[in-house]
């Protein structure tokens, strides 16, 4: 007892709280996540640097990209297995925000909302961000997550041993637990379509190609371009994951 | 030595042994090849099947259909959003056909007025009015709307 009570001196006291002071300011001075200056950093020498755009202006809400990617990927039908989803936002007027995603818009979306209530609406796509510096990848306990050459994060399911900390470490939600195979399963950006020189299968099944992916490597790619010409910005840039999912008109309440 | 030392080492040396035997036995051979993952897990993804083919596959048999529609209002569409997956049907074109989906809840989907749509990038109809009691594809050709 009386070890524990000279534990707290004044003198270790003074140390510590002046340790935790001088790490906040030096950690403040660090400079945040800004989408557009990763971006012009080429990061894979040997081939493409994967990432991926979508246009909030031309989303209609239509849900065949998520219905698309669970046949492509055999994603469980259940309407709380996703790999990707469309969810609907809606500021009202009397400054609350909605967010819904019924069976992640596969069904399609009615505003549920009365039209004199709303300020704005708008639907967001969401899928992995492919992340260069993915907090699940940080996480996994034996490597079954993991970051391809390509900026591609993948799960490697023969290896995963279904702890879910992965889940739990991703910021945007992108992953789920598959209830039959019993390890962890998330959006691939179709490698399988990649490597055979495909489009992702959300992508070629978007009615308004409101979504792309391509090389960021490549200033002449659809992504490169569509990064330079319009008003981009990232999902929580402030958590500094490396987030590679491109938004354009991505409202600040979007979380 | 004092015995209890030997005994001691020996037991350190088993234990040491038996932990690099059983790791080297564990690990995966390509584990560690590109990172700290299967190398071999690469592959295995990139092999899954594909179950969505594209418009190349489709225009090979049904090329009238597929220009009339590339040159109207839905030519950015792909034939497999609407109709489904069709690698089956490019196996056995004779017995695995493809859905037409053809309900007013389906055009709704994208056509229905929601103010979340950007006004711009599809046309909206309201869909409680615009003869409720008619199926659309009675007066608008899907393939050429």
């Amino acid at each position: 007892m009386t070890e524990k009570i000279s534990s707290l001196s004044r003198r270790n006291f003074l140390r510590n709280a002046g340790m935790t002071a001088g790490t906040l300011v030096v950690a403040s001075t660090l400079p945040s996540f800004n989408a557009v200056l990763f971006a012009a950093v080429k990061r894979n020498t040997k081939g493409p640097w994967y990432g991926i755009a979508i246009d909030i202006e031309k989303c209609i809400g239509c849900g065949t990209c998520a219905k698309t990617c669970k046949i492509e990927n055999n994603v469980p039908q259940e309407p709380f297995f996703f790999r990707n989803w469309v969810e609907q936002y809606t500021i009202k007027k009397d400054g609350t925000l909605k967010v819904e995603s019924p069976n992640g818009g596969i069904d399609g979306f009615t505003q549920s909302v009365p039209a004199d209530e709303i300020e704005k609406t708008f639907f967001v796509p969401k899928m992995c961000n492919h992340c260069a510096k993915s907090p699940c990848v940080q996480v996994c306990p034996v490597g079954a997550t993991y970051e391809t050459e390509e900026g591609i994060v993948l799960v490697d399911e023969k290896y995963c041993i279904g702890c879910k900390y992965c889940i739990q470490a991703c910021p945007y939600g992108c992953r789920y637990f598959h209830p039959e195979k019993h390890v962890v399963d998330k959006c691939t950006l179709c490698f399988h379509r990649i490597k055979k020189g495909m489009n992702p299968a959300c992508m070629d099944n978007c009615p308004t190609k409101a979504r792309i992916s391509g090389d960021l490597n490549d200033p002449e790619s659809a992504v490169s371009k569509f990064i330079r010409t319009k008003n981009v910005y990232v999902l929580k840039p402030h958590l500094n994951t490396g987030s590679k999912l491109y938004y354009n008109a991505l409202n600040q309440e979007v979380r | 030595m004092p015995l209890h030392l030997k005994r001691l080492l020996i037991t350190g040396v088993v234990v040491v042994s038996l932990f690099l035997l059983l790791k080297h036995a564990l690990t995966p051979d390509s584990f560690g090849q590109y990172g700290h993952y299967r190398g071999n897990s690469i592959a295995e993804i990139a092999a899954f099947p594909v179950h969505f083919v594209g418009n190349k596959s489709c225009v090979s048999c049904h090329d009238t259909i597929v220009n009339m529609k590339n040159e109207s209002y839905h030519s950015d569409l792909s034939c497999e959003g609407c109709h489904g997956a069709a690698y089956k049907h490019i196996e056995n074109p004779k017995t695995e056909k493809l859905i037409k989906p053809n309900t007013r809840e389906f055009c709704a989907k994208c056509h229905s007025i929601n103010p979340a749509r950007p006004e711009k990038a599809v046309t909206q109809q309201n869909i409680k009015d615009h003869h409720p009691e008619d199926n659309c594809v009675k007066c608008h050709n899907p393939h050429q709307p």
